[in-house]
């Protein structure tokens, strides 16, 4: 595919697809431990994703670098936007912040957000 | 290939004089690293725009000669 083919590819699985994790590996086997450890988050919530193995394709793993302006993989699309790579998602995670973003963008998962 | 803490330090400070800087070398292979940086620079900015200043100030190493640097970012508390 070419560049181009590329970008409107992703932009659609990001469109057509609530959650997306662009990841090495699959989320039965991930392949780094960074994809690993978002797969754990996202599975603990219990939210239902799509997973992109970044590794069958060489023009995608350089394609969603460019398409978010992000170097690192994983990557996480909520609702059409890049919510963050591995750090930035842990760390919303751990601040109930990640738990907030999906009940605000209507994304059901297993631990709804406790109001006080 | 493995990047020297100081050189990351170096690139960072470049772009972003005011930083602080803590690095931490997680594996003790020169490879996988975490830092923590504080800069006025950060203020105002969400996570995603915080990390991706920092991206740029490794130009393009991030990804490339640097498999994992975790990142923690904060403005300095006024």
């Amino acid at each position: 595919m070419s560049e181009q083919q590329i970008q409107d590819w992703i932009r659609k699985q990001v469109a057509d697809n609530d959650v997306v994790l662009f990841m090495k590996g699959n989320r039965q086997f991930p392949q780094c431990g960074f994809s690993s450890q978002m797969v754990q988050i996202l599975d603990h919530l219990g939210v239902d994703y799509s997973d992109i193995n970044v590794l069958e394709d060489l023009s995608l793993r350089e394609g969603i670098k460019s398409f978010t302006n992000w170097p690192t993989i994983p990557q996480l699309y909520v609702k059409g936007e890049f919510v963050g790579g591995c750090d930035i998602v842990r760390e919303m995670f751990q601040a109930s912040e990640l738990q907030e973003l999906l009940s605000e963008k209507g994304v059901s998962h297993a631990q709804q957000t406790q109001t006080a | 290939m493995p990047m020297d803490a100081n050189e990351i330090e170096r690139l960072i400070k470049q772009k972003l004089p005011d930083a602080q800087i803590t690095i931490r070398d997680l594996a003790g292979d020169g490879d996988h690293y975490a830092a923590e940086i504080v800069s006025e620079a950060f203020r105002g900015k969400n996570r995603v725009q915080q990390h991706q200043m920092i991206y740029e100030a490794l130009e393009g190493n991030m990804g490339g000669a640097l498999h994992a640097l975790a990142l923690q970012t904060s403005a300095p508390d006024s």
